[in-house]
Protein backbone atom coordinates (compact mmCIF):
# COMPACT_ATOMS: atom_id res chain seq x y z
CA UNK A 1 0.00 0.00 0.00
CA UNK A 2 1.30 3.17 -1.15
CA UNK A 3 -0.01 6.35 0.74
CA UNK A 4 0.69 9.41 -0.69
CA UNK A 5 3.95 10.30 1.48
CA UNK A 6 5.53 7.16 0.86
CA UNK A 7 5.04 7.89 -2.96
CA UNK A 8 7.26 11.53 -2.13
CA UNK A 9 9.87 9.87 0.35
CA UNK A 10 10.47 7.21 -2.51
CA UNK A 11 10.79 10.11 -5.15
CA UNK A 12 12.96 12.36 -3.13
CA UNK A 13 14.98 9.31 -2.04
CA UNK A 14 15.55 8.15 -5.12
CA UNK A 15 16.66 11.80 -6.15
CA UNK A 16 19.37 11.97 -3.52
CA UNK A 17 20.63 9.15 -4.32
CA UNK A 18 21.50 9.59 -8.08
CA UNK A 19 23.40 12.71 -6.72
CA UNK A 20 25.23 11.14 -4.43
CA UNK A 21 26.05 8.20 -6.44
CA UNK A 22 28.71 9.75 -8.71
CA UNK A 23 29.81 12.76 -5.30
CA UNK A 24 30.54 9.53 -3.35
CA UNK A 25 33.15 8.31 -6.02
CA UNK A 26 35.02 11.40 -6.23
CA UNK A 27 34.61 11.18 -2.21
CA UNK A 28 36.04 7.67 -1.50
CA UNK A 29 38.80 8.15 -4.65
CA UNK A 30 40.15 11.24 -2.78
CA UNK A 31 39.99 10.05 0.48
CA UNK A 32 37.84 12.20 1.71
CA UNK A 33 34.94 10.07 3.70
CA UNK A 34 35.58 12.39 6.94
CA UNK A 35 34.90 15.55 5.23
CA UNK A 36 31.91 14.69 4.30
CA UNK A 37 31.11 13.72 7.40
CA UNK A 38 32.04 17.53 9.14
CA UNK A 39 29.67 19.09 6.19
CA UNK A 40 27.04 17.27 7.17
CA UNK A 41 27.56 17.73 10.93
CA UNK A 42 27.91 21.50 10.07
CA UNK A 43 24.58 21.18 8.68
CA UNK A 44 22.69 20.92 12.33
CA UNK A 45 24.34 24.51 12.79
CA UNK A 46 22.61 25.46 9.90
CA UNK A 47 19.69 24.16 10.63
CA UNK A 48 20.06 25.80 13.69
CA UNK A 49 20.87 29.33 12.31
CA UNK A 50 18.14 29.32 9.42
CA UNK A 51 16.10 28.73 12.59
CA UNK A 52 17.51 31.50 14.28
CA UNK A 53 17.29 33.96 11.61
CA UNK A 54 13.45 32.59 10.11
CA UNK A 55 15.33 31.74 6.78
CA UNK A 56 14.93 28.69 4.58
CA UNK A 57 16.83 25.83 5.86
CA UNK A 58 18.01 24.37 2.79
CA UNK A 59 19.80 27.70 1.71
CA UNK A 60 21.27 28.04 5.53
CA UNK A 61 22.31 24.62 5.14
CA UNK A 62 23.80 25.06 1.70
CA UNK A 63 26.00 28.16 3.10
CA UNK A 64 26.63 26.91 6.11
CA UNK A 65 27.93 24.02 4.63
CA UNK A 66 29.74 25.69 2.08
CA UNK A 67 31.44 28.25 4.43
CA UNK A 68 32.73 25.22 6.43
CA UNK A 69 34.19 23.64 2.75
CA UNK A 70 36.23 26.78 1.87
CA UNK A 71 37.51 26.96 5.55
CA UNK A 72 38.41 23.41 5.54
CA UNK A 73 40.18 23.69 2.09
CA UNK A 74 41.88 26.94 3.30
CA UNK A 75 43.01 25.91 6.20
CA UNK A 76 44.41 22.48 4.73
CA UNK A 77 46.86 24.80 2.95
CA UNK A 78 48.54 25.88 5.47
CA UNK A 79 48.37 22.58 7.71
CA UNK A 80 49.85 23.84 10.89
CA UNK A 81 47.17 21.13 12.42
CA UNK A 82 47.07 17.90 10.87
CA UNK A 83 44.05 17.37 8.18
CA UNK A 84 42.45 14.96 10.66
CA UNK A 85 42.25 16.44 13.82
CA UNK A 86 41.29 19.82 12.20
CA UNK A 87 37.97 17.60 11.10
CA UNK A 88 37.13 16.43 14.08
CA UNK A 89 37.91 19.87 15.37
CA UNK A 90 35.01 21.56 13.34
CA UNK A 91 32.86 18.78 13.03
CA UNK A 92 31.48 17.78 16.60
CA UNK A 93 32.32 21.60 17.40
CA UNK A 94 30.08 22.77 14.68
CA UNK A 95 27.55 19.88 16.08
CA UNK A 96 27.81 21.11 19.35
CA UNK A 97 26.90 24.49 18.82
CA UNK A 98 24.55 23.67 16.56
CA UNK A 99 22.51 21.47 19.68
CA UNK A 100 23.36 24.40 22.20
CA UNK A 101 21.43 27.19 19.42
CA UNK A 102 18.51 24.58 19.19
CA UNK A 103 18.26 24.23 22.71
CA UNK A 104 18.42 27.89 23.26
CA UNK A 105 15.23 28.41 21.08
CA UNK A 106 12.59 26.73 23.41
CA UNK A 107 9.55 29.13 21.58
CA UNK A 108 10.48 26.84 18.00
CA UNK A 109 9.02 23.00 18.11
CA UNK A 110 11.31 20.92 15.59
CA UNK A 111 12.09 17.33 15.53
CA UNK A 112 15.29 17.02 16.29
CA UNK A 113 15.66 12.69 15.70
CA UNK A 114 14.10 13.86 12.10
CA UNK A 115 16.69 16.47 11.28
CA UNK A 116 19.75 14.36 12.46
CA UNK A 117 17.91 11.05 10.76
CA UNK A 118 15.78 12.00 8.42
CA UNK A 119 11.90 11.54 8.55
CA UNK A 120 9.61 10.56 5.33
CA UNK A 121 6.57 12.06 6.68
CA UNK A 122 8.28 14.99 5.70
CA UNK A 123 8.97 14.82 2.53
CA UNK A 124 7.04 17.54 0.74
CA UNK A 125 6.17 18.67 -2.49
CA UNK A 126 8.40 21.38 -2.51
CA UNK A 127 11.06 19.15 -1.10
CA UNK A 128 11.16 17.03 -4.01
CA UNK A 129 11.46 20.41 -6.24
CA UNK A 130 14.31 21.16 -4.71
CA UNK A 131 15.97 17.74 -4.61
CA UNK A 132 15.37 16.94 -8.34
CA UNK A 133 16.13 21.19 -9.40
CA UNK A 134 19.41 20.95 -6.93
CA UNK A 135 20.31 17.29 -7.89
CA UNK A 136 20.04 18.36 -11.73
CA UNK A 137 21.97 21.23 -11.12
CA UNK A 138 24.88 19.14 -9.15
CA UNK A 139 24.50 16.72 -11.79
CA UNK A 140 24.80 18.80 -14.69
CA UNK A 141 27.81 21.11 -13.04
CA UNK A 142 29.55 17.70 -12.29
CA UNK A 143 29.50 16.91 -16.08
CA UNK A 144 30.87 19.84 -16.57
CA UNK A 145 34.09 19.82 -14.27
CA UNK A 146 34.38 15.66 -14.39
CA UNK A 147 37.56 16.13 -16.58
CA UNK A 148 39.61 18.28 -14.83
CA UNK A 149 38.06 17.43 -11.17
CA UNK A 150 39.17 13.58 -12.59
CA UNK A 151 42.73 14.80 -13.07
CA UNK A 152 43.26 16.50 -10.38
CA UNK A 153 42.13 13.35 -8.57
CA UNK A 154 44.59 11.22 -9.59
CA UNK A 155 47.43 13.58 -8.93
CA UNK A 156 46.94 17.14 -8.34
CA UNK A 157 50.64 18.17 -8.79
CA UNK A 158 50.09 16.07 -12.39
CA UNK A 159 47.08 18.03 -13.32
CA UNK A 160 48.18 21.40 -12.12
CA UNK A 161 51.47 21.00 -13.70
CA UNK A 162 50.40 20.28 -17.24
CA UNK A 163 48.06 23.06 -16.88
CA UNK A 164 44.49 22.07 -15.74
CA UNK A 165 42.31 24.23 -13.77
CA UNK A 166 42.57 21.75 -10.42
CA UNK A 167 41.62 24.25 -7.66
CA UNK A 168 38.78 25.66 -9.73
CA UNK A 169 37.67 21.91 -9.75
CA UNK A 170 38.21 21.48 -6.34
CA UNK A 171 36.21 24.58 -5.05
CA UNK A 172 33.14 23.74 -7.57
CA UNK A 173 33.03 20.23 -6.71
CA UNK A 174 33.35 21.35 -2.25
CA UNK A 175 29.93 23.60 -3.21
CA UNK A 176 28.53 20.82 -5.01
CA UNK A 177 28.91 18.58 -1.87
CA UNK A 178 27.32 21.33 0.21
CA UNK A 179 24.42 21.16 -2.26
CA UNK A 180 23.99 17.26 -1.64
CA UNK A 181 24.30 18.19 2.13
CA UNK A 182 21.53 20.19 1.96
CA UNK A 183 18.58 18.87 -0.35
CA UNK A 184 19.24 15.08 0.98
CA UNK A 185 18.70 16.57 4.84
CA UNK A 186 15.13 15.80 5.11
CA UNK A 187 15.88 12.30 3.66
CA UNK A 188 18.58 10.52 5.18
CA UNK A 189 19.03 13.33 7.52
CA UNK A 190 22.48 15.21 8.47
CA UNK A 191 24.15 12.72 10.20
CA UNK A 192 23.98 9.80 7.74
CA UNK A 193 24.03 11.51 4.40
CA UNK A 194 28.01 10.78 4.54
CA UNK A 195 26.82 7.12 4.82
CA UNK A 196 24.43 7.21 1.17
CA UNK A 197 27.92 9.10 -0.54
CA UNK A 198 30.05 6.55 0.48
CA UNK A 199 28.68 3.52 0.98
CA UNK A 200 26.89 2.94 -2.79
CA UNK A 201 30.45 4.48 -4.21
CA UNK A 202 32.52 1.38 -2.25
CA UNK A 203 29.92 -1.19 -3.82
CA UNK A 204 30.42 -0.07 -6.97
CA UNK A 205 34.02 -0.18 -7.35
CA UNK A 206 33.38 -4.18 -7.72
CA UNK A 207 31.42 -3.79 -10.90
CA UNK A 208 33.28 -0.81 -12.56
CA UNK A 209 36.30 -1.10 -14.84
CA UNK A 210 36.39 2.87 -15.30
CA UNK A 211 35.37 5.81 -13.47
CA UNK A 212 32.36 7.12 -15.30
CA UNK A 213 31.22 3.39 -15.04
CA UNK A 214 31.54 3.37 -11.24
CA UNK A 215 29.88 6.64 -10.95
CA UNK A 216 26.64 5.35 -12.52
CA UNK A 217 26.26 2.03 -11.02
CA UNK A 218 27.16 3.68 -7.49
CA UNK A 219 23.80 5.56 -8.18
CA UNK A 220 21.95 2.73 -9.16
CA UNK A 221 23.23 0.93 -5.79
CA UNK A 222 22.44 4.37 -3.57
CA UNK A 223 18.73 3.86 -6.02
CA UNK A 224 18.16 0.12 -4.80
CA UNK A 225 19.09 0.88 -1.17
CA UNK A 226 16.49 3.84 -0.93
CA UNK A 227 14.00 1.32 -1.88
CA UNK A 228 14.75 -1.49 0.55
CA UNK A 229 15.52 1.15 2.60
CA UNK A 230 12.41 2.70 2.53
CA UNK A 231 10.50 -0.24 1.99
CA UNK A 232 11.89 -1.49 5.10
CA UNK A 233 11.29 1.52 7.23
CA UNK A 234 7.59 1.60 6.49
CA UNK A 235 7.05 -2.46 7.24
CA UNK A 236 9.13 -2.21 10.68
CA UNK A 237 8.10 1.42 11.98
CA UNK A 238 11.85 2.23 11.25
CA UNK A 239 13.38 5.94 10.67
CA UNK A 240 14.00 6.50 7.36
CA UNK A 241 17.44 7.21 6.89
CA UNK A 242 19.06 4.75 9.33
CA UNK A 243 17.20 2.08 7.16
CA UNK A 244 18.21 3.38 3.76
CA UNK A 245 21.77 3.13 5.55
CA UNK A 246 21.03 -0.38 6.67
CA UNK A 247 20.42 -1.37 3.37
CA UNK A 248 22.89 0.09 1.74
CA UNK A 249 25.51 -1.51 3.94
CA UNK A 250 23.68 -4.85 3.11
CA UNK A 251 24.20 -3.86 -0.64
CA UNK A 252 28.12 -3.76 0.33
CA UNK A 253 28.33 -6.77 2.00
CA UNK A 254 26.56 -8.73 -0.73
CA UNK A 255 28.98 -7.34 -3.36
CA UNK A 256 31.73 -9.21 -1.34
CA UNK A 257 29.38 -12.32 -2.06
CA UNK A 258 29.23 -15.14 -4.02
CA UNK A 259 25.93 -13.68 -5.61
CA UNK A 260 28.21 -10.98 -7.36
CA UNK A 261 27.82 -11.79 -10.56
CA UNK A 262 24.26 -12.02 -10.19
CA UNK A 263 23.60 -8.66 -8.64
CA UNK A 264 24.80 -6.15 -11.08
CA UNK A 265 22.49 -7.16 -13.63
CA UNK A 266 19.81 -6.48 -10.82
CA UNK A 267 21.29 -3.05 -10.31
CA UNK A 268 21.13 -2.15 -14.47
CA UNK A 269 17.59 -4.06 -15.31
CA UNK B 1 75.04 24.65 -29.20
CA UNK B 2 71.37 25.55 -28.23
CA UNK B 3 72.56 28.61 -26.39
CA UNK B 4 71.09 30.74 -29.38
CA UNK B 5 67.13 29.65 -28.59
CA UNK B 6 65.17 31.34 -25.95
CA UNK B 7 64.60 29.16 -22.97
CA UNK B 8 61.34 27.27 -22.53
CA UNK B 9 61.47 27.35 -18.33
CA UNK B 10 64.14 29.45 -16.77
CA UNK B 11 64.18 30.15 -12.85
CA UNK B 12 66.25 33.12 -11.39
CA UNK B 13 67.91 32.51 -7.43
CA UNK B 14 64.87 30.72 -6.59
CA UNK B 15 64.16 29.35 -3.41
CA UNK B 16 61.84 27.50 -0.56
CA UNK B 17 61.07 27.60 2.52
CA UNK B 18 59.76 25.81 4.75
CA UNK B 19 59.33 27.46 8.57
CA UNK B 20 62.40 28.67 9.11
CA UNK B 21 64.58 26.66 6.77
CA UNK B 22 65.47 26.91 2.92
CA UNK B 23 65.05 23.72 1.53
CA UNK B 24 66.49 25.28 -1.74
CA UNK B 25 67.93 28.80 -2.16
CA UNK B 26 69.90 30.59 -5.08
CA UNK B 27 68.08 28.08 -7.92
CA UNK B 28 68.98 29.14 -11.45
CA UNK B 29 69.23 27.73 -14.35
CA UNK B 30 67.20 27.06 -17.64
CA UNK B 31 65.67 24.90 -20.04
CA UNK B 32 65.85 25.63 -23.83
CA UNK B 33 64.28 23.55 -26.79
CA UNK B 34 66.13 20.17 -27.54
CA UNK B 35 67.93 20.63 -24.17
CA UNK B 36 68.17 17.91 -21.78
CA UNK B 37 69.02 19.35 -18.23
CA UNK B 38 69.68 16.99 -15.18
CA UNK B 39 69.42 17.77 -11.57
CA UNK B 40 71.06 15.41 -9.37
CA UNK B 41 72.18 15.28 -5.66
CA UNK B 42 71.84 13.44 -2.52
CA UNK B 43 68.01 13.18 -0.24
CA UNK B 44 66.32 16.40 0.08
CA UNK B 45 68.78 18.73 -1.94
CA UNK B 46 66.22 19.94 -3.50
CA UNK B 47 66.14 17.99 -6.71
CA UNK B 48 62.15 17.45 -6.69
CA UNK B 49 61.90 21.08 -5.16
CA UNK B 50 63.57 22.81 -8.32
CA UNK B 51 61.67 20.67 -10.69
CA UNK B 52 58.38 21.73 -8.81
CA UNK B 53 59.06 25.39 -9.12
CA UNK B 54 59.98 24.98 -12.65
CA UNK B 55 56.33 23.40 -13.20
CA UNK B 56 54.83 25.89 -11.57
CA UNK B 57 53.45 23.70 -8.70
CA UNK B 58 55.39 25.30 -5.99
CA UNK B 59 55.85 28.93 -5.76
CA UNK B 60 59.26 30.27 -5.02
CA UNK B 61 59.08 32.24 -1.50
CA UNK B 62 62.37 33.98 -3.65
CA UNK B 63 63.76 34.97 -7.09
CA UNK B 64 61.22 34.37 -9.72
CA UNK B 65 60.58 31.50 -12.80
CA UNK B 66 59.71 32.44 -15.97
CA UNK B 67 57.87 30.37 -18.83
CA UNK B 68 57.57 30.28 -22.75
CA UNK B 69 53.58 31.01 -23.14
CA UNK B 70 51.65 28.48 -24.29
CA UNK B 71 53.90 25.82 -23.06
CA UNK B 72 52.87 22.59 -23.15
CA UNK B 73 53.96 20.26 -20.09
CA UNK B 74 54.86 16.81 -20.12
CA UNK B 75 54.90 15.48 -16.58
CA UNK B 76 55.97 12.03 -14.61
CA UNK B 77 55.82 12.94 -11.09
CA UNK B 78 58.28 10.88 -8.60
CA UNK B 79 54.87 9.34 -7.07
CA UNK B 80 50.98 8.41 -8.12
CA UNK B 81 49.08 7.61 -4.91
CA UNK B 82 45.76 6.09 -6.68
CA UNK B 83 43.47 5.06 -4.46
CA UNK B 84 42.63 1.62 -4.87
CA UNK B 85 39.07 2.15 -5.02
CA UNK B 86 39.63 3.84 -7.93
CA UNK B 87 39.08 2.23 -11.44
CA UNK B 88 41.56 3.78 -13.93
CA UNK B 89 42.97 1.80 -16.65
CA UNK B 90 46.73 2.97 -18.25
CA UNK B 91 44.80 3.63 -21.65
CA UNK B 92 42.88 5.88 -19.67
CA UNK B 93 45.39 7.48 -17.25
CA UNK B 94 46.66 8.35 -20.66
CA UNK B 95 43.92 10.68 -21.41
CA UNK B 96 43.83 12.07 -18.03
CA UNK B 97 45.22 16.12 -19.00
CA UNK B 98 44.17 16.12 -22.71
CA UNK B 99 42.73 14.00 -25.77
CA UNK B 100 45.30 11.85 -26.94
CA UNK B 101 44.59 9.98 -29.73
CA UNK B 102 44.47 6.50 -30.05
CA UNK B 103 47.25 5.81 -32.66
CA UNK B 104 49.60 8.13 -30.16
CA UNK B 105 48.45 6.18 -26.93
CA UNK B 106 49.22 2.65 -28.75
CA UNK B 107 52.52 4.41 -30.38
CA UNK B 108 53.74 5.88 -26.95
CA UNK B 109 52.37 2.56 -24.55
CA UNK B 110 54.48 0.55 -27.12
CA UNK B 111 57.78 2.43 -26.82
CA UNK B 112 58.26 1.71 -23.27
CA UNK B 113 57.20 -1.70 -23.87
CA UNK B 114 53.88 -1.79 -22.22
CA UNK B 115 50.91 -1.82 -25.11
CA UNK B 116 49.74 -5.28 -23.61
CA UNK B 117 48.88 -3.16 -20.12
CA UNK B 118 46.68 -1.07 -21.88
CA UNK B 119 43.50 -2.24 -20.34
CA UNK B 120 45.56 -3.05 -17.05
CA UNK B 121 44.49 -0.75 -13.94
CA UNK B 122 46.82 1.23 -12.62
CA UNK B 123 46.77 -0.42 -8.64
CA UNK B 124 47.51 -3.81 -10.13
CA UNK B 125 51.10 -2.47 -12.02
CA UNK B 126 54.37 -2.94 -10.52
CA UNK B 127 56.66 0.33 -9.86
CA UNK B 128 58.74 -0.22 -12.85
CA UNK B 129 55.69 -0.99 -15.21
CA UNK B 130 54.01 2.48 -13.59
CA UNK B 131 56.66 4.43 -14.12
CA UNK B 132 56.79 3.24 -18.09
CA UNK B 133 53.02 3.76 -18.23
CA UNK B 134 53.67 7.29 -16.35
CA UNK B 135 56.56 8.05 -18.85
CA UNK B 136 54.54 7.30 -21.93
CA UNK B 137 51.56 9.48 -21.11
CA UNK B 138 53.81 12.34 -20.58
CA UNK B 139 55.54 11.44 -24.29
CA UNK B 140 52.10 11.20 -25.81
CA UNK B 141 51.26 14.63 -25.10
CA UNK B 142 54.21 15.86 -27.60
CA UNK B 143 55.17 18.39 -25.13
CA UNK B 144 57.51 21.29 -25.63
CA UNK B 145 59.07 20.95 -22.01
CA UNK B 146 59.29 17.09 -20.33
CA UNK B 147 59.68 17.27 -16.95
CA UNK B 148 61.21 13.76 -15.27
CA UNK B 149 61.52 13.05 -11.87
CA UNK B 150 63.42 10.16 -11.55
CA UNK B 151 61.87 8.60 -14.38
CA UNK B 152 63.79 5.03 -14.02
CA UNK B 153 63.07 4.52 -10.63
CA UNK B 154 62.01 0.56 -9.70
CA UNK B 155 63.08 -0.57 -13.79
CA UNK B 156 65.38 -2.97 -14.28
CA UNK B 157 68.38 -2.10 -15.65
CA UNK B 158 68.49 -3.53 -18.88
CA UNK B 159 65.03 -1.40 -19.13
CA UNK B 160 66.62 1.91 -17.45
CA UNK B 161 69.29 2.46 -19.93
CA UNK B 162 66.28 1.65 -23.10
CA UNK B 163 64.47 4.26 -21.31
CA UNK B 164 67.07 6.77 -20.88
CA UNK B 165 68.10 5.86 -24.67
CA UNK B 166 63.81 6.25 -25.39
CA UNK B 167 63.90 9.62 -24.18
CA UNK B 168 67.10 10.84 -25.73
CA UNK B 169 65.34 9.30 -29.21
CA UNK B 170 61.65 11.64 -27.97
CA UNK B 171 64.10 14.90 -27.90
CA UNK B 172 65.82 14.18 -30.77
CA UNK B 173 62.44 13.70 -32.71
CA UNK B 174 60.51 16.34 -31.04
CA UNK B 175 62.98 18.55 -30.53
CA UNK B 176 61.42 19.14 -26.69
CA UNK B 177 63.25 20.20 -23.64
CA UNK B 178 63.76 17.97 -21.27
CA UNK B 179 63.98 18.71 -17.46
CA UNK B 180 65.56 15.52 -15.56
CA UNK B 181 65.81 14.56 -11.62
CA UNK B 182 68.03 11.62 -11.37
CA UNK B 183 67.40 8.93 -8.71
CA UNK B 184 71.14 8.08 -8.95
CA UNK B 185 73.68 10.89 -8.05
CA UNK B 186 76.47 8.58 -9.67
CA UNK B 187 74.60 7.49 -13.13
CA UNK B 188 73.81 10.12 -15.37
CA UNK B 189 72.86 10.09 -19.12
CA UNK B 190 75.65 10.98 -21.99
CA UNK B 191 72.64 12.20 -23.26
CA UNK B 192 72.73 15.21 -20.76
CA UNK B 193 73.46 18.41 -21.92
CA UNK B 194 73.56 19.80 -18.33
CA UNK B 195 74.02 18.57 -15.18
CA UNK B 196 73.46 20.63 -12.11
CA UNK B 197 74.18 19.33 -9.01
CA UNK B 198 72.19 20.54 -6.23
CA UNK B 199 72.65 20.70 -2.36
CA UNK B 200 70.06 22.63 -1.26
CA UNK B 201 71.78 25.18 -3.50
CA UNK B 202 73.44 24.70 -7.08
CA UNK B 203 77.16 22.91 -6.16
CA UNK B 204 77.98 22.99 -9.67
CA UNK B 205 76.98 22.51 -13.51
CA UNK B 206 78.70 21.46 -17.08
CA UNK B 207 78.50 18.59 -19.10
CA UNK B 208 78.72 15.45 -18.10
CA UNK B 209 82.08 14.22 -18.54
CA UNK B 210 83.20 15.17 -21.84
CA UNK B 211 84.95 11.71 -22.98
CA UNK B 212 81.64 9.55 -22.64
CA UNK B 213 80.71 11.54 -25.96
CA UNK B 214 83.81 12.05 -27.28
CA UNK B 215 83.67 10.59 -31.24
CA UNK B 216 86.42 8.54 -29.99
CA UNK B 217 84.93 6.53 -27.21
CA UNK B 218 82.10 6.41 -29.67
CA UNK B 219 83.87 4.73 -32.10
CA UNK B 220 85.87 1.97 -29.74
CA UNK B 221 82.22 1.26 -27.98
CA UNK B 222 80.24 2.03 -30.36
CA UNK B 223 76.79 4.20 -30.48
CA UNK B 224 74.59 2.18 -27.83
CA UNK B 225 76.48 1.77 -25.52
CA UNK B 226 78.59 5.08 -25.10
CA UNK B 227 74.74 6.88 -25.38
CA UNK B 228 73.17 4.50 -22.79
CA UNK B 229 75.19 5.70 -19.89
CA UNK B 230 77.93 8.26 -18.97
CA UNK B 231 79.38 7.88 -15.55
CA UNK B 232 79.43 11.46 -13.13
CA UNK B 233 80.96 11.10 -9.89
CA UNK B 234 80.68 13.80 -7.06
CA UNK B 235 81.55 14.32 -3.52
CA UNK B 236 80.69 17.27 -1.36
CA UNK B 237 83.25 19.44 0.26
CA UNK B 238 80.71 21.48 2.51
CA UNK B 239 78.00 20.79 4.52
CA UNK B 240 74.66 23.11 5.39
CA UNK B 241 73.98 24.05 8.50
CA UNK B 242 70.54 24.75 9.78
CA UNK B 243 70.38 28.29 9.00
CA UNK B 244 71.03 28.12 6.06
CA UNK B 245 75.09 29.08 5.69
CA UNK B 246 77.33 26.55 3.98
CA UNK B 247 80.29 25.23 5.82
CA UNK B 248 83.11 24.55 3.63
CA UNK B 249 85.87 21.73 3.77
CA UNK B 250 88.52 24.54 4.39
CA UNK B 251 86.22 25.81 7.68
CA UNK B 252 84.87 28.94 6.01
CA UNK B 253 81.64 29.53 6.24
CA UNK B 254 79.16 31.81 3.77
CA UNK B 255 75.79 32.46 3.24
CA UNK B 256 76.11 30.88 -0.33
CA UNK B 257 77.70 28.68 -1.88
CA UNK B 258 78.50 29.54 -5.70
CA UNK B 259 80.68 27.67 -7.84
CA UNK B 260 83.02 30.80 -8.33
CA UNK B 261 83.09 31.78 -4.39
CA UNK B 262 86.32 30.17 -4.24
CA UNK B 263 85.58 27.68 -1.76
CA UNK B 264 84.93 24.71 -4.11
CA UNK B 265 85.80 24.52 -7.36
CA UNK B 266 83.49 23.89 -10.87
CA UNK B 267 82.53 20.39 -12.44
CA UNK B 268 85.09 18.79 -12.84
CA UNK B 269 86.09 19.12 -9.09
CA UNK B 270 88.42 16.33 -7.47
CA UNK B 271 86.59 13.10 -7.30
CA UNK B 272 88.35 11.36 -4.23
CA UNK B 273 86.19 8.30 -4.32
CA UNK B 274 86.48 6.04 -6.88
CA UNK B 275 84.20 3.22 -6.30
CA UNK B 276 83.28 1.02 -9.28
CA UNK B 277 79.93 2.01 -10.77
CA UNK B 278 76.88 0.26 -12.61
CA UNK B 279 77.30 0.87 -16.03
Amino acid sequence: MLDDFFTRAIIGGVGVALVAGPLGCFIIWRRMAYFGDTLSHAALLGVALGLLMNVNLTLSVFVVSAIVALALMAMQKRASLSADALLGLLAHSSLAIGLVVLAFMTWIRFDLMGLLFGDILAVSKTDIAVIYGGGALVLAVLAWIWKPLFAVTVSAELAEAEGVKGERANLIFMLLLAIIVAISMKITGVLLITAMLIIPAATARRFASGPEQMALVAALCGVAAVLAGLFGSLEFDTPSGPSIVVAALILFVLSFSPLVKWLPNVGKS
Amino acid sequence: MLATKEPLVWLENCGVNRNGRWIARGISFGVRPAEIVTLIGPNGSGKSTSAKMALGILKPDEGSVGRGANLKIGYVPQKLNVDWTLPLTAERFMRLTGDVAQREIDLSLDKTGVLKLAKSELRNLSGGELQRVMLSRAIARKPDLLVLDEPVQGVDFNGEAALYELIKAVRDETGCGILMVSHDLHVVMAATDKVICLNGHMCCQGSPRAVATSEEYQKLFGQRASASLAIYEHNHDHTHLPDGRVAHADGSITDHCHPDDGHHEGPNHAHKKGEPHVG
